[in-house]
């Protein structure tokens, strides 16, 4: 979107969220909704990341508690399924791997530029202490 | 009255569709939105909603966006609450009349707000909107600090605390004021409920919010919201800081019914020391230095003191 100069604004703005008209948002999944250019859905603060969480779906027992405590509505969870983690608004703050209770943890926070399979190829077993 | 939203259990709660989105400018790991989803998952309802200017606000407003899927305004520091009370007065004069579209939909009238805007600056606005018994809802997200403009202490601010007005050093140990008790100074509008809630125990915060949509009348919430910029801790650790804080009974979580009949929602099964708390927090760090150790047993003190008063009003219905 096009950023406007300080002597452009308007005294007081009112901005949409949506470009169509939605009529039961509460029942509309994020996939769904027409979002507009000024809903901060669209953008994003991925740069914000020093860490980011990994998601191991083999250790998932679908707690939710991932979902819950996430600030930035990060953690996709569908038909009471987790299903991943959207990276676009995802501030890598590592609360979701924190509230994880499986042994070894589902989710885990690795440093930015580390791949996907290599992060999951270097999961650590099950923890016998605990 | 619309229908209540069920939410037996965590998994069933996460089915519910956000309205609050994210890319928003608050700090990673601000417990502040973890509330705000929590409050707007509770119901499928229409909402109405304000903000005071506060982290809430500035983060989530940032033109050209908004993060918030509902009916969203902000005007001033003191007047969130005022605003949504005039939508809601607005709502029912229209109700009355018959001039509503869509007169089946059952709004919600929500205004949020940090400590600085409802226990300093917005105190009038809200006594007010108490008092002339809108149907609305105000939320404090209590940080205990003004963290938007760099930690300045706030009436909410415990004492001990190191704040940038009330810094901790070889002559003070912080602020020195003890926290302002807003639940009870709110219930004395005799209000139809007003509870203490904290994000961590999300049970009990959906229950409260719930209950406060259905009555009809004013209705206050205490939210607290550990704050990892002020307070001093790693991000990741903001639920670990919220657990500490309604173990330990430094954020005890009760409700106040009609301003009389209270009731302890939260009885933690390990009391946690104080000390813990405490220690887990960098604006608490001076206060384990020899020359001021002693307020934390005062703190400890004033807790158990607290908890006791807690159990006498409940157990006498007062």
């Amino acid at each position: 979107m096009a950023k406007k100069g300080w002597d452009e604004f308007e005294i007081g703005a009112m901005l949409r969220s949506f470009d169509g008209k939605i009529d039961d948002i509460a029942g509309t999944r994020q996939e769904d909704r027409d979002y507009s250019e000024n809903s901060s859905y669209t953008a994003s603060v991925a740069d914000w990341r020093l860490i980011k969480p990994v998601f191991n779906k083999d250790y998932c027992i679908d707690c939710q508690f991932c979902w819950v405590y996430c600030p930035d509505v990060s953690i996709i969870s569908r038909d009471k399924k987790m299903i991943g983690i959207d990276m676009d608004h995802c501030k890598g703050c590592g609360i979701c791997v924190e509230v994880c209770p499986t042994n070894p943890k589902s989710l885990l926070m690795f440093p930015e530029q580390e791949e996907e399979e290599a992060a999951i190829a270097s999961w650590p077993a099950k923890n016998e202490e605990k | 009255m619309s229908e209540m939203k069920k939410i037996k259990n965590l998994k069933e709660f996460s089915t519910s569709a956000d309205r609050f989105e994210g890319a928003n400018l608050l700090c990673p790991g601000c417990a502040h939105s973890i509330i705000v989803r929590e409050v707007l998952n509770a119901t499928n309802d229409d909402l109405v909603l304000s903000a005071s200017t506060g982290c809430l606000e500035v983060c989530t407003a940032v033109y050209p966006y908004t993060s918030w899927d509902a009916s969203w305004i902000h005007i001033g520091f003191e007047n969130g609450s005022t605003a949504v009370a005039g939508a809601e007065a607005m709502y029912k004069a229209l109700k009355t009349k018959g001039r509503l579209k869509q007169p089946d939909r059952n709004p919600k009238f929500v205004s949020f707000a940090g400590d600085g805007a409802s226990y300093d600056i917005g105190f009038q606005w809200i006594s007010g909107c108490m008092e002339r018994g809108h149907n609305m809802m105000h939320i404090v997200l209590d940080n205990e600090v003004y963290a938007n403009t760099g930690g300045q202490r706030s009436s909410s601010t415990p004492i001990g605390a190191s704040a940038t007005t009330s810094p901790a050093g070889r002559i003070s140990y912080g602020e020195k004021r003890n926290k302002k008790d807003m639940v009870s100074i709110m219930a004395s509008h005799h209000i139809p409920y007003s509870a203490q809630v904290s994000p961590n125990k999300w049970k009990d915060m959906v229950k409260k919010i719930q209950h406060g949509f259905a009555v009809d009348g004013p209705v206050f919430i205490n939210a607290a919201s550990p704050c990892t910029t002020e307070w001093k801790f790693d991000p990741k650790d903001t639920m670990t800081i919220a657990d500490l804080a309604t173990d330990s009974l430094v954020f005890p979580l009760y409700e106040i019914i009609d301003g009389r009949e209270l009731n302890i929602t939260y009885r933690p099964k390990n009391i946690v020391p104080v000390e813990d708390y405490l220690a887990a927090q960098g604006r608490f760090k001076h206060l384990f230095k020899d020359q001021y150790k002693y307020l934390i047993k005062e703190w400890q003190e004033r807790i158990d003191d607290n908890w006791a008063y807690l159990q006498r009003r409940e157990e006498a219905k007062v």
